[in-house]
């Protein structure tokens, strides 16, 4: 049996180089002004997966991805830097949904390409910056998790090492299989993408995306079979439809504001009991803590 | 987050040249490898589809992890250590990605494990590189050791050398130079003798000056015939580093390009296998080798230059002066402007030089397996004459621009640009050695001057005259029309003399005319294709015309007998 390494990644708009357009009036993200690029720590996920895969005797490394129809790019983007296959999670009915939402889809998908060894996502996405959808996904598939992770010291099919990168140092933890493990952004850049599997693939497309081709790719997916990308709906997971979505997601955005950082003054605080007293009530009363 | 060549749509435009379908299609032949290989393009527009994406790739290479490395490289340089040249920690990260992106040996067939990609886009790719850190592209650049294999070595070679480029990312080096034997390669003399009893070529001697001389693959010229002394003793040879009979003596400390490790190397009694025919070493292959090093000269010199004019640009928009910026004053944006224009002039001529090399290679190729046509046959001929005078031209040009460039813009920078705190200060020393190696420009002239004594310049200068251009282009057509008869003048005047020495003393002045009114014509009708290159025409032809008046009052007021006052 194949050692089968999942990655969960993610389409986001590049919010590394803001322009002045990133936001609309209403503090919303412009999408239409921001690029959509790989997530960047899931590409440092995407390099651990295929470096686990160089150390295993027989591995497969399989990209899951959920979003819109053009998230399909991701999974290209992964099969041209040496990932052997992808599944795009889409499907209307998905629209809105936050971490928890989100993770209870992807579990299910993972689910579905049970028996897997280990699931690999980045820390966090720089769109939403929660770092949830990883940990809660483990919880979900009930399996150990291991966060902020750098380097596999070990890994054989039974167990996992890492180093984890921490604020204040290193960690190295080992956990048994199956897990799931978030890599930071120190970890390994991803390889580049590779010239032959780029054309070899570059014709891949999703059933939605064939739909909107001119071009009639009939003949060529007739000879090569391995071009056509799974698309998995709500119906393919078998997910309940009140956990998805808007209505599967407790966060309510309140209000965005756009907020300036600037230091206007300095506290001196002693180890007095009163001075942490203010500085505790300070915290809470700007909602700051609590 | 940069990538060099989707920043830059001056390279889209001379990919997407009008007869790149016509090299596509004698490149592909039919199409046939795709039915073989997966990733073999199905017709012309997937062809140039997959050169878009595959240079995209190394563009982003070449921006994100090439140039971000260059200062360190440069720094650090390669080592010398157990008789092993251990490249700089960067050096080896470049190569390192680019094996991973699977383009080392773009250009060798698929049955070699190749992307048998024209050698426009395998120039393109020189050049991005070159952009990045230019002594890497000697790296890069020195899979031309493969193409040559391809081109001469027998079948046995080619499947035991060829594959290892792509799927291990072999290093290449090519052994020429000797101690005595620099510029005049016919006074080789590290010697092969056949050895009856293991049936290889053992090689004793000296290599000198040799870039990446700890190679994985080294072609190295040796004098196979005794008693000999001159070309026609020398054969070429193929060298396995896992052999361990070469020893590297030293590496050079350069005043640039540190990153490219130059070494002296011993041979001593290194087994070697003969390339093609015995003799044909220095007069066919290294010959076609050192074009090959000479067009990707001319794309490391563009390169170089994209580099110093980026980076004097964005520094004469950054520093203030007097209250503005200083590329508002009228001395520093005509150097600007004019640093542009002979940036888009030696990359419009690196291209035009591809596509005739390119054409008459795939002809020759396509002669292993099928007589050509009588008129395939003139076809490759003219390409390949038109090849020979413009590489040199080229090599010339390119790479006196580039340090042209390169000094323009640490001018720029000021004081600042003195100071190890910019790139500038990097490349312009970088620059340096571009009208040296592979033939110094004073070599190139001699080479060149063929095309000026054969009348080939002429020929096609007046062919351009037939060519119709946008009306409002017109003037510059006449301006290169009166430039053409200036040229023709020129050549009249020195050749009446009948000196022989005349004429070598004005060549360069020759060839540099020619080469004027020559780019002049291809900057004409680049901006006949896309309005972006009418000021780069403007400039140049205004530029070339002054300095072609300039050397015609030279030539004019020189009297034969005054040559006396320059010898010693």
């Amino acid at each position: 049996m194949s050692f089968r390494i999942v990655v969960l990644a993610k389409q986001v708009p590049d919010t590394r180089n803001v322009g002045k357009d990133a936001m609309k009036a209403d503090g919303t993200v412009n999408r239409a002004a921001l690029p959509a690029i790989y997530n960047p720590e899931d590409l440092n996920a995407l390099e651990m997966a295929l470096h686990i895969k160089s150390k295993m005797k027989d591995a497969e490394v399989i990209i899951l991805t959920m979003g819109p129809p053009r998230a399909a790019e991701i999974i290209r983007e992964s099969i041209y830097r040496g990932a052997d296959a992808g599944y795009l999670i889409t499907d209307r009915k998905f629209a809105g949904s936050d971490t928890l939402a989100t993770s209870y889809a992807v579990s299910l998908a993972v689910k579905k390409l049970a028996p897997f060894h280990l699931v690999l996502s980045g820390r966090q996405a720089i769109d939403g910056d929660t770092a949830q959808v990883g940990p809660q996904t483990a919880e979900k598939l009930n399996i150990p998790q291991i966060t902020y992770a750098e380097e596999v010291v070990a890994v054989d099919e039974t167990q996992i090492t890492i180093k984890r990168r921490l604020e204040r140092g290193i960690e190295v933890v080992k956990s048994s299989l199956p897990a799931l493990i978030t890599v930071h952004s120190s970890a390994s850049e991803c390889r580049p993408r590779n010239a032959k599997l780029l054309m070899k693939h570059k014709h891949a497309r999703t059933v939605t995306e064939l739909q909107e081709e001119t071009r009639d790719y009939t003949e060529l997916y007739n000879k090569r079979p391995y071009l056509q990308i799974e698309e998995w709906t709500v119906a393919d997971l078998n997910a309940d439809v009140e956990m998805l979505g808007l209505s599967g997601s407790p966060t309510k955005v309140k209000k965005i504001e756009n907020v300036v950082l600037q230091q206007k003054e300095t506290i001196l605080l002693t180890e007095a009991d009163k001075d942490i007293e203010s500085l505790m009530k300070e915290l809470i009363g700007t909602h700051i803590i609590g | 987050m940069a990538n060099f060549y989707t920043d830059n749509e001056d390279l889209k435009f001379h990919l997407t040249h009008p007869l790149m379908e016509k090299m596509v299609n004698l490149k592909e032949r039919n199409f046939a490898d795709k039915d073989i290989y997966d990733y073999a393009p199905v017709d012309f527009e997937d062809t140039m589809d997959n050169y878009d994406k595959v240079l995209e790739i190394i563009g982003e290479i070449a921006g994100d992890v090439i140039a971000v490395n260059a200062e360190s490289v440069d720094h650090d340089g390669p080592v010398l250590a157990n008789n092993k040249v251990d490249y700089a920690k960067g050096t080896q990260q470049n190569y390192d990605t680019l094996v991973q992106a699977g383009v080392v040996g773009i250009s060798l067939p698929r049955k070699y494990g190749g992307l048998n990609f024209s050698i426009v886009p395998y120039v393109m790719s020189a050049e991005l590189v070159a952009r990045g850190d230019a002594g890497f592209a000697n790296i890069w650049g020195l899979q031309d050791c493969a193409e040559t294999l391809h081109e001469f070595a027998s079948e046995e070679i080619k499947q035991e050398f060829l594959p290892r480029f792509n799927s291990e990312g072999v290093t290449a080096a090519m052994d020429l130079t000797e101690p005595d034997a620099g510029s005049d390669l016919q006074a080789v003399q590290l010697k092969a003798t056949f050895d009856e009893k293991s049936g290889m070529w053992k090689l004793n001697g000296v290599k000198r000056f040799i870039t990446n001389g700890d190679a994985d693959v080294s072609l190295v010229l040796a004098r196979s015939e005794e008693g000999t002394s001159d070309a026609r003793g020398l054969s070429l040879f193929v060298y396995d580093r896992r052999e361990n009979a070469m020893t590297v003596r030293r590496i050079e400390n350069k005043l640039g390009i540190k990153g490219s490790p130059t070494c002296e190397l011993v041979f001593t009694n290194a087994p070697a296998k003969l390339v093609g025919d015995r003799k044909m070493g220095l007069i066919k292959y290294v010959m076609s080798l050192m074009n090959s090093a000479r067009l990707g000269v001319g794309a490391q010199s563009v390169g170089i230059a994209e580099a110093a004019y980026r980076e004097a640009l964005k520094y004469a928009h950054e520093r203030e002066q007097f209250g503005k910026t200083i590329i508002e004053y009228p001395a520093v944006y005509e150097m600007l402007t004019n640093m542009k224009a002979k940036t888009d002039a030696i990359r419009t001529l690196l291209y035009e030089t591809c596509r005739y090399v390119d054409i008459y290679k795939s002809y020759s190729f396509i002669a292993e397996d099928r007589s050509l046509t009588p008129e395939e046959r003139n076809d490759f001929k003219h390409n390949q004459k038109i090849a020979d005078v413009y590489t040199p031209l080229l090599k010339l040009f390119s790479s006196e621009y580039c340090n042209q460039i390169a000094y323009d813009s640490l001018q720029v920078h000021g004081g600042t640009g003195f100071m190890k705190d910019f790139p500038i200060e990097r490349i312009y020393r970088d620059a340096r050695i571009t009208t040296i190696y592979e033939g110094t420009s004073q070599l190139q002239v001699v080479a060149a001057i063929r095309g000026v004594s054969n009348g080939l310049y002429l020929k096609i200068l007046r062919e351009n005259e037939q060519i119709s251009v946008n009306p409002e282009l017109d003037y510059l057509k006449h301006s290169l029309i009166k430039m053409t008869d200036q040229f023709a003048k020129a050549i009249d005047k020195v050749t009446a003399t009948e000196s022989a020495e005349l004429y070598d003393f004005h060549a360069r002045r020759l060839v540099e005319m020619a080469g004027n009114v020559i780019i002049g014509y291809l900057l004409l009708f680049d901006a006949n294709r896309n309005d972006r290159f009418k000021k780069s025409a403007d400039i140049f032809i205004r530029l070339g015309k002054t300095e072609n008046t300039q050397k015609v009052s030279f030539i004019n007021s020189f009297d034969v007998k005054e040559l006396g006052y320059y010898k010693y």
